[in-house]
């Protein structure tokens, strides 16, 4: 195992975050901030409470979620676009490192840096709604293993594009209305029920659901099939990775 | 000592079906510099990608330190590095910082003192902490030089190396070149020009589409150029070439209408002020004389058509 490779992209990986830190943590704050007066004081004032919940509590969970998802999915398909796009993917090929080395460094500074984001947001969200979460060490290996499983669904995407619409597109066409359309911003309870049939199709909804049990214990799928449904696509995105790089599709000729 | 980089029917077809090499074997020895001289085109850095491991091959094997670098991938790229053609580098990432990812990919540990002393030598270290994005196209490649170094390969490979790039680095390179063959790294370079190849490199190899027409030492192969022949027209031919003529290199051609003489530009004495003396004597007129030589450029073009 090559650790110091691992480290090397992890650490380039970071700097690269840590160059345009104020980027990276005031954007997050401001769109939260926006989130809660539009949804929690505009919508809220009228909703009062979803499921014994304060609207303006209930949609935390969401709000996290929606930012983590979207910011770990689009840094990794960034970070391994870049060398892509620059030329400098020749040094990965190059150097002895193994498929599982490149994806450590690369996800790995992908997850870490949507979980700094989403617990800004977390943190943000106490300056508006009182929280108490009840299970931390779920909500956090929720959390966690959300940051992971999209820094890999981030990372095929950055092999796939070819230019960076592509990179934008996945984002924008399927995570995000998967995200508004999983229950970010209301209870699967609320829709009707023909429409909670299709929504058991969409996998962000056992996420959130998972994610907000552990806030407040309570959720619209049991939190063993959230889990497993977790698990299920940190797994297949794994699977995906490993075959990329045995084919060598999209990087080696 | 067994060859430090063998390459045996080395065969590479791209997915569009373009065959880049075609049953190529080389074998290069440890510690000796090699230029491989050829078009564009001609399948260069195909072979360099392959032996690399960038590129996967279609057929045929590769082993770098008796590893071979499909199988025993890990072991064979410890030992390589590699300056590429392109300038392909992390824009927004310091010089420092670009030579001390390139050490941590091969998994070596921290040695500031080593990356000190190789950016003094490639004349980068004013500019360690400037961002590549900020250098000329000539510190570039020097950027890349030192991330190649950063590592302390046993195996350099230069594709190109001084395509597009001034004197001074050219003088650096060559320094930095002559240092590394000291400490016994072997070094593979692709170059356009000959000059260049003449200069450094212990042997020479010809490649043309995607086959390697010739391996030689450069002092052989400047043998054979530096040969030359004198074409001597006679005004009336000669049936024999006369007893006080006859010398090592004198041929009587054409039906004794001429007479050629071969001789070496680098020998002391070429022979060609007593020849002409002798001439004289022997009451042989001249109707012309013509000088012409085989240089490398001839030889390679030669060779390089004689394939096509």
């Amino acid at each position: 195992m090559n650790f110091g490779a691992v480290s090397a992209i992890y650490q380039a990986e970071m700097a690269r975050f840590f160059r345009t830190l104020l980027q990276s943590f005031i954007s997050p704050v401001i769109s939260t901030s926006l989130y809660f007066v539009v949804f929690g004081s505009a919508i809220g004032g009228r909703i009062q409470e979803v499921e014994g919940i304060a609207y303006a509590a209930f949609i935390v969970p969401g709000l996290v979620m929606l930012s983590v998802m979207t910011q770990a999915t689009s840094n990794a398909s960034f970070a391994i676009y870049f060398p892509k796009f620059t030329g400098t993917i020749y040094e990965y090929l190059l150097a002895p490192i193994s498929f599982l080395e490149v994806t450590l460094g690369f996800v790995g500074a992908a997850a870490t840096k949507a979980l700094f984001i989403g617990l800004v947001i977390l943190a943000t969200a106490t300056l508006f709604v009182d929280l108490t979460i009840q299970s931390p060490l779920a909500m956090l290996a929720f959390l966690l293993l959300t940051c992971i499983s999209f820094s890999l669904l981030g990372f095929i995407i950055g092999i796939w594009a070819r230019n960076f619409e592509q990179l934008q597109l996945i984002p924008l066409l399927v995570i995000t209305p998967l995200v508004f359309l999983g229950g970010s911003f209301y209870s699967i309870s609320m829709l009707p029920p023909a429409w909670q049939i299709v929504t058991r199709f969409n996998p962000v909804v056992y996420l959130i659901s998972g994610f907000r049990w552990s806030f407040f214990g309570q959720a619209d799928v049991p939190i063993g099939v959230s889990l497993l449904a977790i698990s299920g696509f940190t797994a297949l995105c794994l699977g995906i990775i490993w075959l990329i790089f045995r084919t060598g599709w999209r990087i080696r000729s | 000592m067994p060859p430090i980089v063998s390459v045996r029917d080395l065969t590479k077809t791209y997915a569009g079906g373009f065959t880049a090499l075609d049953g190529v074997t080389l074998d290069i020895e440890e510690g000796e510099i090699i230029a491989l001289l050829g078009p564009n085109g001609a399948g260069k850095t195909t072979l360099i990608s392959t032996i690399c491991g960038i590129t996967m091959p279609s057929g045929g094997a590769v082993e770098v330190g008796g590893h071979d670098v499909v199988r025993d991938w890990r072991k064979a790229r410890d030992m390589i590095g590699l300056v590429p053609q392109e300038l392909s580098l992390e824009p927004f990432s310091t010089v420092w910082n670009n030579a001390r990812f390139s050490r941590g990919l091969f998994d070596r540990p921290r040695d500031d003192a080593y990356l000190e002393s190789l950016l003094r030598d490639l004349s980068l270290w004013e500019k360690r902490d400037a961002k590549v994005m900020e250098l000329s196209g000539g510190m570039k490649r020097r950027v890349l030089i030192a991330k190649a170094l950063a590592h302390r390969p046993r195996v350099l490979f230069l594709d190109e190396p001084t395509a597009g790039v001034d004197v001074e680095l050219r003088k650096d390179m060559w320094r930095v070149v002559e240092r590394l063959r000291g400490e016994g790294v072997t070094i593979i370079l692709t170059t356009h020009y000959i000059e260049e190849a003449e200069a450094i490199a212990d042997r020479i190899g010809v490649i043309s589409r995607g086959r390697i027409l010739l391996v030689e030492r450069t002092e052989e192969l400047m043998r054979r150029l530096g040969r030359k022949e004198l074409r001597i027209e006679l005004a009336e031919p000669v049936d024999d070439v006369p007893e006080t003529l006859r010398r090592d290199g004198l041929e009587r051609v054409d039906g004794g209408q001429a007479l050629v003489y071969t001789y070496d530009t680098h020998a002391e004495r070429t022979g060609i002020t007593a020849l002409l003396a002798d001439l004289q004597a022997a009451g042989l007129q001249l109707a012309d004389l013509s000088t012409s030589n085989s240089s490398l450029e001839e030889i390679f073009v030669g060779l390089v058509k004689e394939d096509a």
